[in-house]
Order: structure tokens, then C-alpha cells, then sequence
């Protein structure tokens, strides 16, 4: 009996030999590459997916549709893949980024990373930390947040780290689906009813101080983010003159995540997501 | 060209004949009132119970302890949603919309099951709402995948086998969680002991007090009576919590060799009556949520079916 429900853990859904999600992936850093720039770069497009998915998560069960719940789900669902490869591939080139947790702790690096870090350790972009609002916020934001990481995705399938190619190449295929799914909604909500149109412009203005940045230089290891300006530009131009938006004028807020720039939202978000894993230090999940 | 009008003593003979056979009654196919309204109203119920049971569970996405362990819930939670998707459509072949049946819903006027008018007080308690829970509602519900209306149980099929995964995965966080620290043991020795009775109740009332079975029974609509699910579920179940390490709070629970059975202590159905009536922990909580779901929601179906009939006239 005990080994019937115990031992095997193959006969799981969902297994429990999880913990090493690059397991038979080549995971040498190649010659020429800095492990640290390496693993900070990772950290960046990790911390983005991670903290994405966790504001996409918080719609579950309150989307406007059951089609929406499950596409604002598997949407999460697609970051929370793309984060857990990442904060991984980080970890395993500079062992140096990992929290240090008490002797024998089994967790493992990937969830020292997303639970055991501060918020001014975080380098994602402020336009995935800032908080929910209506439907037409996770449009937007979806919309903008999409059309630079399939920009910059669509670029690394060809990096030079096999690890980060492989992971590039599957986000690419997710990517498209989620800026497509945003730029329907984006449509919809333009010329659907005065109310929608009024809420999608209202979720514009509000998240176009923080556009920029996903797009800001970046130097050493990695496609730098400005080098996609253009084409990120020529998108949402494109969206924006199909639905009949205006391009928003309003400033963009100085700094980057990536610098460790954050809002007060970061802090608060990661207060809910860190608090089982942080009272646990030594569980095991 | 001479048509023969159908008796309607003939349509009721061909529909029994059918139920006798045990074969699937189909959309198209006549079918007496009683019939539809009993299957609207149970199917509808399953659909509820689905999406109200994103709530629970669903409260600790955010908070899930490892990001695989975050994966697995929103996949859950997403799944159930999946669920109440299915179900909704196949009530929609009976002639009921998904509009109408959620406006029941937040009316109050179609249940969902009581058990998700429990809070959930800790990680663990995904784990046993997965394994005690989802247990409890495969039990009752495999029999269902062999009901006589098809859409029904082709829909049951289906979940059946999601459902499998997610009692699995609930038994294996509270088997890894066991493995785990002092702590961690606790709470899932906690969490059993708030689930344990609720769960045994998911069955249903007492045989001797089901006022819907009998009927539903000769329809072939249920299968197995509330007493045998139970009792299935109870023997499956005591196994499981021994290789677990935990304890089942029942004081009567023992083996029965005479009967091949285990005896077990009477629910509260006091309880169950009150959770029923809308008293229990948390009834206006998920109905609050649903209902700002739904209203929240309401510009955004209205700027859809805008830009659709819009989109439709170019």
C-alpha cells in the first residue's frame, strides 16, 4: 500500500522530478560569455515573466468571461514556465545570485530566487509590478508588455547560450499568442462601446509612463531592449492606427527596474507571494 | 405525402425503452419535462459548483510556496473553470442558456455544492481539498459518466479524468508536505481534520432522506445511491490516510470484517442543512466574488457583442 501511493513517482500527473527543469539541456556557459552578465540578464527577462504572471494570476476567477479566465490563466501559466527556466539558468551560471538559506534547506534555486529576494533585488520592469486594474489595464499592459518581449525573444532564439535560445524559441510561440490576444482585446475594447473606448484610453494614458522602459538601453550580455525600439514602435503604431487610438503624450518615468527602480506596488505584491515560502524556510513543497 | 401523427404514450414508450436498455437519451430526442428540468437543474449545479470552486483554491495561487507548486494550482483552477465550460454547454442542448443559468446563480436560485462555503486556511488545504474533496466528487461523479443523457456524460468523461489529476496532485503536496518539517505535518493533520466531515457530507443527505433520489435513480440519471458513494469513498480513503500518516477525526471509524466495510461516525447534518441554507462560513463571500465578477465584467460583454454586431454589418 505504501509504496502503491508513495513510492513511484512517476504514476503523478504532474511527477515530482521537477526540481532541475533544464535536465539534459547543455548547460555549459559558452567561452567568451560572462557568467555574472549572464545570470543577470536571465534575471531580467526571469523577474518580467514572474512578476507578470503573478498580476495575471490574481484574475483568475474574476476575468469577464470563463473563455477570458482561462486565457488570462494560460497566459500566467506561459510566464511562470518562462520564469522558472530562466531564474534557473541564472542560478546555474553564477551560483552567486541564490539566497543563502539555512544548511540542509531543500529548496531549490529557482524558488530561493522568487521567494527569498527583496524587492530592490528584483530587476523586472515596472510596467509588470504596478497593480490591476479593470480589463482594459490587463489589455493594455498585455499589449505593451508582449510586443517587446516577442521583439526581444524573437532575437534570442539565436544567442550564443543554448539555454536562453531554447527558452527564446519556446517563449516566441507563447509570446505571439499573447500579443495577439492583447491586440484583439486592444481592437474590441476601441471600437466597441463609449464606456470600453473610455476605459481602454483611460488604461493607456495610466500605463505609458512606463512603455519606455521595456525598451530601455541595456548594456553587456544579451539583446539589448533598444535595439528593438523600432520595430516595438511600429507595432503598437500599427495597433493604435487600426483601432483609431492616439498615440499617448505623456512622459516616461525616469529610471529602469533593471536598476532596481521600483513602485511601492512591488513590495506589496511580494509580501503576498513570498509569505508561505518565507515562513518555511527548510519546507518542502 | 400523409404524415402519422406521434402518441405521445408512444414517445414515452420509446424514451423508457431506451432508459431500460441503458442507453443515452440525445438532445434531439423526445423527452418528458420532469426529465429536462431534473437534468438542467443537476447539470447546472455541476457547472456552478465548478466555477464557485475556483474560489478556495483559487485564493492561494499568489501565495503558492514553489513556483511548480504555483504551475500546478493555477492549472487546477484553470481546469475547473474548463469544467463549468463543458457543463454550461451541455445545458445549453437542453434549451438553457449560459446567461440564463448564471443569472440563477447569482440569484440564488441554483445551489452549488456546500462544500465550497468552507474557507481555506492554509497551503495544505490545497492538498486536501485535492485529495479529499476532488475524491469525494470522483466518486460521485464516475458513476455519472454512464448517466443517460449524453451531452452529460460525455462531458463527465472528460472531467472524470482531469479530476483523477487533481486528486492525485493534492495527495502528492500532502505527501511531500509530510516529508517535510514539523510544521509542515501539522498543518496537514490540521487541514484533514476541517475537511474530513465536510467531505464525507459532498455525498449528500441520508438515503432515508434524499427526496430526489428515487426518481432520478429510475431515469438513470444517478447510478449508485448518496449511502453506497459514501461508503465507497470512506474505504477507499482510510488506506490512503494510513501511508499518509494522518489521522482521520472520527472516533467510530474502524474495519467491519462481518460487513467488508469500514463503520463510520454520523456527519453533522445539521451542519450540512445550515451550509445549505446559506449559513455556512463563507456562502456570501462566494457569492460576493461571482457577483463582482459578473458586474465588473458586464461593459466588457457589452463592448464584445458591440464590436460583433458592428464587425457582423461591414
Amino acid at each position: 500500500m505504501n509504496d502503491e501511493y508513495a513510492g513511484d513517482s512517476s504514476q503523478w500527473a504532474f511527477g515530482t522530478g521537477f526540481e532541475d527543469p533544464l535536465a539534459g539541456v547543455d548547460t555549459t556557459v559558452p567561452p567568451g560569455v560572462d557568467p555574472a552578465e549572464l545570470a543577470a540578464y536571465c534575471l531580467m527577462l526571469g523577474d518580467d515573466a514572474l512578476i507578470m504572471s503573478q498580476r495575471l494570476s490574481e484574475w483568475c476567477s474574476r476575468a469577464p468571461d470563463l473563455e477570458e479566465d482561462i486565457a488570462l490563466a494560460n497566459m500566467a501559466l506561459d510566464l511562470l514556465g518562462q520564469a522558472r527556466l530562466l531564474l534557473t539558468r541564472a542560478a546555474a551560471a553564477d551560483p552567486g545570485v541564490v539566497p543563502v538559506l539555512p544548511e540542509g534547506s531543500p529548496v531549490p534555486a529557482e524558488d530561493a530566487l522568487a521567494f527569498f529576494r527583496d524587492a530592490e533585488q528584483f530587476r523586472n520592469v515596472r510596467l509588470a509590478e504596478v497593480e490591476n486594474g479593470d480589463f482594459a489595464h490587463v489589455v493594455v499592459r498585455l499589449l505593451l508588455f508582449s510586443v517587446a518581449r516577442l521583439a526581444v525573444l524573437e532575437r534570442l532564439r539565436t544567442s550564443p547560450d543554448q539555454v536562453l535560445a531554447a527558452v527564446a524559441a519556446k517563449g516566441v510561440k507563447e509570446v505571439a499568442y499573447h500579443r495577439d490576444w492583447a491586440g484583439r482585446w486592444f481592437l474590441t475594447l476601441a471600437q466597441g462601446t463609449e464606456e470600453s473606448r473610455r476605459r481602454l484610453e483611460a488604461a493607456l494614458d495610466a500605463l505609458w509612463p512606463y512603455q519606455a522602459e521595456l525598451v530601455a538601453p541595456r548594456p553587456g550580455f544579451g539583446v539589448d531592449p533598444a535595439t528593438v525600439r523600432d520595430e516595438v514602435d511600429a507595432v503598437l503604431d500599427q495597433v493604435f492606427a487600426v483601432s483609431g487610438v492616439e498615440r499617448p503624450d505623456r512622459a516616461p518615468l525616469p529610471g529602469t527596474g533593471g536598476e532596481g527602480a521600483h513602485t511601492g506596488a512591488l513590495a506589496a505584491l511580494l509580501a503576498e507571494m513570498q509569505v508561505v515560502a518565507r515562513a518555511h524556510p527548510s519546507g518542502r513543497w | 405525402m400523409t404524415t402519422t401523427p406521434v402518441e405521445p404514450e408512444a414517445l414515452e414508450a420509446a424514451f423508457e425503452a431506451t432508459i431500460a436498455r441503458h442507453d443515452r437519451i440525445e438532445p434531439r430526442d423526445w423527452m418528458p419535462d420532469a426529465y429536462r428540468r431534473t437534468l438542467v437543474r443537476q447539470m447546472a449545479q455541476h457547472a456552478h459548483s465548478e466555477i464557485i470552486g475556483m474560489q478556495p483554491e483559487g485564493a492561494w495561487i499568489g501565495r503558492a510556496p514553489s513556483l511548480r507548486r504555483k504551475a500546478i494550482l493555477l492549472a487546477k483552477v484553470q481546469d475547473e473553470a474548463g469544467h463549468g465550460l463543458y457543463l454550461y454547454s451541455a445545458c445549453e442542448t437542453l434549451g438553457v442558456s449560459r446567461a440564463e443559468l448564471t443569472d440563477l446563480l447569482l440569484t440564488g436560485r441554483q445551489k452549488y455544492s456546500s462544500i465550497f462555503n468552507y474557507p481555506t486556511l492554509s497551503y495544505a488545504d490545497v492538498g486536501t481539498i485535492g485529495w479529499l474533496v476532488d475524491g469525494a466528487a470522483i466518486c460521485n461523479q464516475v458513476p455519472l459518466c454512464r448517466t443517460s443523457y449524453g451531452p452529460y456524460g460525455r462531458a463527465m468523461i472528460r472531467i472524470c479524468k482531469e479530476e483523477s489529476f487533481h486528486q492525485r496532485q493534492g495527495y502528492e503536496l500532502l505527501m511531500t508536505m509530510m516529508r517535510g518539517t514539523d510544521a509542515q505535518r501539522e498543518m496537514v493533520q490540521e487541514s484533514v481534520n476541517r475537511f474530513w466531515w465536510p467531505a464525507l457530507m459532498m455525498f449528500g443527505p441520508p438515503d432515508t432522506d434524499s427526496p430526489n433520489s428515487a426518481r432520478s435513480m429510475a431515469w438513470g440519471i444517478k447510478r449508485n445511491s448518496n449511502d453506497e458513494l459514501r461508503q465507497k469513498f470512506v474505504d477507499m480513503t482510510v488506506p490512503q490516510a494510513e501511508a499518509l500518516g494522518v489521522t482521520l477525526p472520527d472516533p467510530d471509524l474502524r474495519w467491519n470484517e462481518e460487513r467488508g466495510h469500514h463503520d463510520f461516525g454520523e456527519p453533522d447534518w445539521d451542519e450540512l442543512a445550515a451550509v445549505i441554507r446559506g449559513e455556512g462560513p463563507c456562502n456570501a463571500q462566494r457569492m460576493a466574488h461571482r457577483r463582482a465578477a459578473h458586474e465588473d465584467g458586464a461593459w466588457v460583454r457589452e463592448a464584445a457583442s458591440a464590436f460583433a454586431e458592428r464587425a457582423g454589418a461591414r
